[in-house]
C-alpha cells in the first residue's frame, strides 16, 4: 500500500532556528520572525530525502514527518 | 451587561417538559424564579435515569440516544456529541469525564448562569455521560475567579454524595481563568499537574487525556442537554430547533439590544429573531459579532435573516461559537472595537508558539494604528493576519485572525475613511465590547 508522508511542526517546541527552510525551501518558508510556514504538508516522493534531512537537522526536533496509509 | 436571564418569546411547540416559554435548561428558573436546589431538582426531574446494568462491550443506550438526538457541543466547536461519546466509550480502558465550565470568553455568561440556576442538570449529565462511557470519575473545571460558584457547586456535589445519587464521584476544580485556559488540552494539562496552557495534539484528549486515559470533555451546557435527553429521549429533543440543528441553545446577547443577558432559544432562529428575544435592537445596527472574541463580524444587513445554526452561519463565514451575539450600533467604530479586542487576545497568548507570541502583538499594533487613523501598512497587516491560522498548538491565533480578517472585510469602508481622514466619531464613544481589566498571564499565573 502506498504511504503518504506529511510534514508537521510542533509549534511549542519550535524556536525558529530556520534550518528546515534552508534544507527544504520547496515546502518550507519563514515568516518575518524566522518561524516556518509550510507551503504544503504533503511531501512528494522526490522531496522525501530532503524532508528527512530537514527533520533530522532541527535542533529541537520540532519538525515531524508523519507516515499514513493512503 | 445584566446577567439576569429574561423571559423567552419563542414560537416553538410547547409542552410540559419544554417549559412555559420554550425553555428547557432554564425551565425551572422560569417556573419558580429561583435557582434549583437538589430537592427541587429531584421533584421536577427525579433522580438521573441510570442504566440498571452496565454490560461491557455494548454501546450504552444513552450514546445512541444522544446520537439520534443530534446534539452538538455547546462550547463553541459544535462537534456531534454522540460521536464523541461513542469514541470515548469504545476506547480501551477506563475513561475520564471532564465538565468544562471555564467560560473564558469575556462576552459569554451562559455557563455561569446555567451553573447558578440548574447546577444539578449539569451534574446529572456529567454522571450519566460517565456511566455511559465507562468513566470512574468526573472532573468539573470552573474558573478560579468565580469563588461563589465554586462553593455552590462543591455544596451541590456534597449533597448528592450524602443522598447517594451518583455512582461516580465528581471532583470540583478551580483553574486559572485565562482566555486559552478553557481549551481542552489546557484542562487536561492542568488536571495532570501542569499549567492550564494548551498542548500540542495529537494525541487528542479522547485518545489520551487525564491520567493518560481516554477523556470525554464536554461543555457544561452540553452535559445539561444530555441529562434531559436521557430522561425524555431524542424525539423530544428534536421537537425544538431544526432537523439539521436540533434542540435549544443558550445565548449571551449584548451590545445594542434592549435587554442584554442570557437566554435559551431554539436552534435555527433567524438572527433578528434571536435579538428580539433580548427586546430587539436599541439602536440602528452596523454589524454583529458572532461567536465572541473568537468569532466573526458580519454586516447587520447580511446577518439578520441567517438562521442561527452552524451550517447556515458557515455559509456566510461565521459560526455560533458558544452562543455569543454582540450587536454593534452604527454609531460605534468596528475598527476601534476590534483593535481593543486584538490587544486583549495578544496579551492572552500562552506565549508558547512563536507565530502567536510574535504575530498577535504585531497584528494588534497594526490594527491599533489603523483604528487611530494612521496611514498604516494595510498590506503588511493583511499578510500578518493571513499567516496566523494553523500555526499554533491551539486555535487562539486562528480565532484572532478570523476576528481581524472579518473586521477588515465588514468595515472596509471605515478602513478607507480612517486611512484618508483619520479616526471617525465612533472612536470617541464608550466601548461596546468590554475586555475588562485583564493582565497578561505569566509564569505561575498558569497553574
Amino acid at each position: 500500500m502506498p504511504k503518504r508522508h506529511s510534514l508537521r511542526v510542533d509549534p511549542i517546541s519550535c524556536d525558529g532556528h530556520g534550518l528546515c527552510a534552508e534544507l527544504l525551501p520547496e515546502l518550507i518558508g519563514l515568516d518575518e520572525w524566522g518561524y516556518p510556514v509550510l507551503r504544503a504538508t504533503e511531501v512528494p516522493g522526490t522531496l522525501l530525502d530532503h524532508a528527512r534531512r530537514a527533520v533530522a537537522a532541527c535542533p529541537v526536533l520540532a519538525l515531524r514527518l508523519d507516515r499514513a496509509s493512503r | 451587561m445584566t446577567e439576569q436571564p429574561a423571559v423567552l418569546s419563542s414560537t416553538s411547540a410547547l409542552d410540559d417538559l419544554t417549559g412555559p416559554h420554550g425553555a428547557r435548561l432554564l425551565h425551572g428558573w422560569l417556573t419558580t424564579g429561583g435557582p434549583a436546589d437538589l430537592n427541587e431538582h429531584l421533584n421536577r426531574y427525579g433522580p438521573p435515569p441510570l442504566p440498571r446494568t452496565t454490560r461491557r462491550r455494548t454501546v450504552a443506550p444513552l450514546v445512541r440516544a444522544v446520537e439520534d438526538a443530534g446534539l452538538t457541543g455547546r462550547g463553541g466547536a459544535a462537534f456531534p456529541t454522540g460521536r464523541k461519546l461513542r469514541t470515548v466509550a469504545e476506547a480501551r480502558g477506563p475513561a475520564v469525564v471532564v465538565a468544562n465550565g471555564m467560560e473564558s470568553e469575556p462576552a459569554s455568561r451562559k455557563d455561569e448562569v446555567l451553573l447558578a440556576l440548574a447546577p444539578h442538570l449539569v451534574l446529572d449529565g456529567a454522571v450519566l455521560a460517565a456511566v455511559a462511557v465507562g468513566a470512574q470519575v468526573v472532573h468539573l473545571c470552573l474558573p478560579r475567579t468565580r469563588q461563589d460558584q465554586i462553593r455552590q457547586l462543591a455544596e451541590a456535589v456534597q449533597q448528592r454524595r450524602q443522598r447517594g445519587i451518583d455512582p461516580v464521584p465528581t471532583q470540583v476544580h478551580a483553574l486559572p481563568h485565562h482566555y486559552v485556559s478553557s481549551e481542552e488540552t489546557s484542562l487536561v494539562s492542568w488536571l495532570n499537574g501542569g499549567d492550564a496552557r494548551p498542548a500540542v495534539t495529537p494525541p487528542r484528549p479522547f485518545e489520551k487525556g487525564v491520567d493518560s486515559r481516554p477523556t470525554l470533555i464536554d461543555n457544561v451546557e452540553t452535559l445539561a442537554h444530555i441529562a434531559l435527553i436521557a430522561r425524555y429521549g431524542p424525539t423530544w429533543f428534536r421537537r425544538a430547533g431544526r432537523p439539521e440543528a436540533p434542540g435549544t441553545t443558550l445565548v449571551t446577547l449584548s451590545g445594542a439590544v434592549r435587554q442584554p443577558g442570557v437566554y435559551e432559544v431554539p436552534m435555527g432562529l433567524p438572527l433578528d429573531a434571536v435579538l428580539d428575544v433580548a427586546g430587539g435592537r436599541s439602536a440602528p445596527l452596523g454589524a454583529v459579532l458572532l461567536g465572541g472574541f473568537f468569532g466573526s463580524w458580519l454586516a447587520a444587513r447580511e446577518a439578520m435573516a441567517v438562521p442561527f445554526t452552524k451550517s447556515a452561519l458557515a455559509e456566510v463565514g461565521a459560526g455560533p461559537g458558544a452562543g455569543v451575539v454582540i450587536a454593534l450600533p452604527e454609531s460605534a467604530c468596528g475598527l476601534v472595537e476590534t483593535a481593543r479586542v486584538l490587544e486583549y487576545l495578544a496579551a492572552q497568548s500562552a506565549q508558547q508558539c512563536g507565530p502567536c507570541r510574535l504575530g498577535l502583538p504585531a497584528v494588534a499594533a497594526d490594527f491599533a494604528e489603523l483604528a487611530a487613523g494612521g496611514a498604516g501598512d494595510l498590506e503588511r497587516l493583511e499578510r500578518r493576519v493571513g499567516l496566523l491560522p494553523g500555526r499554533g498548538a491551539c486555535r487562539h491565533p486562528d480565532g484572532a485572525s478570523r476576528l481581524a480578517a472579518t473586521a477588515l472585510r465588514v468595515f472596509a469602508e471605515d478602513v478607507r475613511h480612517h486611512v484618508r481622514n483619520g479616526p471617525c466619531a465612533g472612536a470617541e464613544r464608550e466601548p461596546v465590547l468590554g475586555v475588562g481589566a485583564s493582565h497578561a498571564p505569566e509564569g505561575r499565573d498558569w497553574r
